[in-house]
């Protein structure tokens, strides 16, 4: 399969891969998981031709180290995943937060845990996604509702990841990941492609992690004249390590502020439906797309409700979740989970809305019947 | 006169060693140094990428690109660098916990990949930085922190298991051979492909104490008397072996390195043509 032109029947896996290319990814490391596979598969296919490299590697450990080692090279770099690889990969997503490496991880979820009903969707790496690896850090992880977005989002994670020198997550399930839809993907060229900063000056004068005002060091690659030193333990601006208590809190404080303080410009939601309504439904993922027809159905049948998705889901959209709290008379949260979002919004919900949880952990996508039902108990 | 001096890469400020004393560390830190040197390679152009454990703290003292790592994880991150820029040269140091305790499974697949890196194990037979436990290379029945009566595992052989995976450059020499030392990082480097220089270090503290009850001058002589070249070692008999160590240089092949496979198979008239397009 060669880039598919024009108006095409595509996979949202495919249109991943595919994102990943034209957003310029070169390197793509990891381990075979379904419902994830397909993504290597295009890779293994295609990067070759954009004169990238595909590598297997022996599990999600190595893949996720890989992937960071690559980057400091100067690569794009990316992995494919599922729920137990996922899991693999959290102590060395750690080492790619801390050490500030632009990566993007793809976790097509399926239930767990543990290998759970392979390979059904789910939406219960949500809490994974945020807290996983471990330690105090922050993360960005993005929630794609269809084919499209399996594009668009990718490329976005890619174009976060650069501009923030982080890992992402595009936080996908295996509904979305499966899914074929009628899309066009866009001319390569007319895609915004972000690229991390780079340094200026004098290589001698250069600490690979002297932050900027902005909260990020510019990045140079190993085998430039800027000497880098890169290290999983805590680190001064030299990159060295260094176990003063001071430097690890004003460290991890960058790394929040990094991302926090740039919260506008990396949350994004969706509404769907009237801007007013007494009911709102909060959801994310394959979820989401049933919400919008149970929306549709429910004002057909005269009740109020609009829906709040997630597009970022970490960090989390405290903002208009806490809006959509303020102003409907009652919130559902569906998931495909036992309750993970829920958790983040009675978080928020200091003004005591009752807060509804339609729940699914059977490896079945929601009908649209199994949120009517629960907007309609609601509505009574 | 080469262009550099061993200087032009070492943290001359940072140190003394945190090593102890009688460690091996130390040895092997200025040896890689003066082959560096005497390769005549530009700093910039040279990473080294560590796990953890007392040897992974060596990339402190370096004054090249540098990379430090989760315990047993260096091989990979070496793999993503080296693939990810093929003009650097690569050097992972590991110590025996990190290379093929647990970071075994990574060991046999990036010497069976043939990643084009230099992996440069001081194998002290025991957990140093975490207060002598044994290791995947501790000897049956060696006393430990954790095998007080004696480890109950055989240790592995780690140039043989480099050899059975078809590792390009294969060495072993000790902490006692220091000029060995240089020369076999010089030519594991010179080397394309996967290459191994497996030094075995003393550590007096935790695995000398325990075995060498004669202190760290009886360790560095046992390596000294027991060290016999790989011929010599071939012709004793079973028994004897046991008693002895083989040095030297176990394999110098030229097999293609993974990247330059990688590219043979997917240059870019092929992969856009027929051979990998099998699909309809």
């Amino acid at each position: 399969m060669s880039r598919p032109k024009g108006m095409r029947l595509l996979q949202g896996n495919e249109a991943c891969a595919w994102a990943a290319i034209d957003a310029g990814a070169e390197f793509f490391a990891g381990y075979p998981i379904t419902p994830s596979s397909e993504v290597a598969e295009i890779c293994a296919k295609e990067l070759p031709v954009y004169g990238g490299v595909y590598m297997q590697m022996e599990d999600e450990i190595a893949s996720m180290a890989a992937i960071i080692g690559a980057s400091l090279s100067g690569k794009k770099t990316f992995t494919a995943t599922s729920g137990p690889g996922f899991s693999l990969m959290q102590e060395n997503l750690g080492v790619g937060i801390y050490q500030e490496v632009p990566c993007v991880i793809i976790n097509v979820q399926r239930v767990g845990p543990s290998t759970g009903l392979a390979t059904r969707p789910a939406q219960a790496d949500v809490m994974q996604a945020r807290w996983g690896t471990h330690g105090d850090h922050c993360i960005i992880a993005l929630s794609p509702a269809s084919v499209a977005e399996m594009y668009y989002l990718t490329v976005r994670a890619f174009n976060l990841a650069e501009k923030y020198r982080t890992p992402v997550i595009l936080l996908s399930d295996e509904v979305i990941g499966h899914l074929r839809e009628n899309v066009a993907l866009p001319n390569p060229g007319t895609v915004e492609i972000i690229n991390r900063k780079r340094p200026g000056g004098d290589p001698k004068a250069y600490l690979p992690y002297q932050a900027e005002e902005d909260g990020i060091p510019p990045m140079a690659a190993y085998g430039d004249a800027y000497i880098v030193h890169a290290t999983s333990s805590c680190h001064d601006a030299t990159g060295c390590s260094n176990s003063k208590p001071e430097t690890n809190k004003q460290l991890l404080k960058r790394l929040r502020d990094k991302i926090y303080n740039y919260i506008d410009d990396i949350v994004q939601v969706e509404h769907f439906g009237p801007a007013n309504a007494d009911i709102t439904l909060i959801a994310y993922g394959a979820t989401s797309r049933v919400c919008k027809q149970a929306v549709t159905e429910a004002q057909s049948e005269g009740i109020g409700v609009n829906l709040l998705r997630l597009v970022t889901l970490w960090p989390f959209a405290d903002a208009y979740v806490q809006q959509a709290l303020e102003k409907a008379k009652a919130v559902i949260v569906p998931e495909m989970n036992q309750g993970q979002v829920l958790g983040e919004v009675q978080r928020l919900n200091c003004v005591n809305t009752p807060v509804y949880q339609v729940s699914r952990t059977d490896g079945e996508l929601f009908t649209t019947e199994d949120i009517l039902a629960q907007i309609r108990e609601v509505a009574k | 006169m080469t262009a550099f001096k061993y200087t032009d890469y070492l943290k001359t400020e940072a140190q003394p060693y945190m090593w102890c004393p009688g460690c091996g560390d130390g040895i092997i830190v200025r040896a890689l140094a003066d082959a560096l040197a005497e390769l005549e390679l530009p700093p910039e152009k040279v990473v080294i990428a560590t796990g953890i454990g007392c040897w992974g703290k060596a990339d402190d003292y370096f004054r090249t690109h540098a990379f430090h790592g989760t315990h047993g994880r260096a091989l990979p991150y070496a793999t993503g660098i080296s693939v990810g820029n093929p003009d650097l040269h690569v050097i992972a140091l590991m110590g025996d916990g990190d290379a093929v305790t647990i970071g075994g499974n990574h060991f046999i697949h990036a010497a069976r990949r043939n990643i084009n890196l230099t992996a440069i194990i001081a194998n002290n037979f025991n957990y140093g930085m975490t207060g002598g436990q044994y290791s995947a290379t501790s000897p049956l029945t060696a006393r430990t922190a954790t095998s007080p009566r004696g480890v109950p595992e055989p240790g592995f052989d780690v140039c043989a298991l480099a050899q059975t995976c078809g590792a390009n450059f294969i060495a072993r020499t000790t902490a006692y051979h220091v000029l060995q030392i240089k020369k076999y990082i010089k030519q594991a480097i010179q080397k394309k492909g996967f290459s191994l220089v497996e030094v075995m270090s003393p550590c007096p503290t935790h695995f000398g104490r325990r075995n060498f009850p004669a202190g760290p001058l009886a360790m560095m002589k046992y390596l000294k008397e027991k060290a016999v070249s790989i011929s010599r070692y071939e012709k004793m008999a079973a028994e004897e072996r046991s008693e002895y160590l083989a040095t030297g240089v176990f394999a110098d092949n030229d097999r293609k390195d993974f990247l330059t496979v990688y590219w043979d198979l997917n240059s870019s008239q092929q992969a856009s043509g027929g051979a990998v397009n099998n699909e309809k």
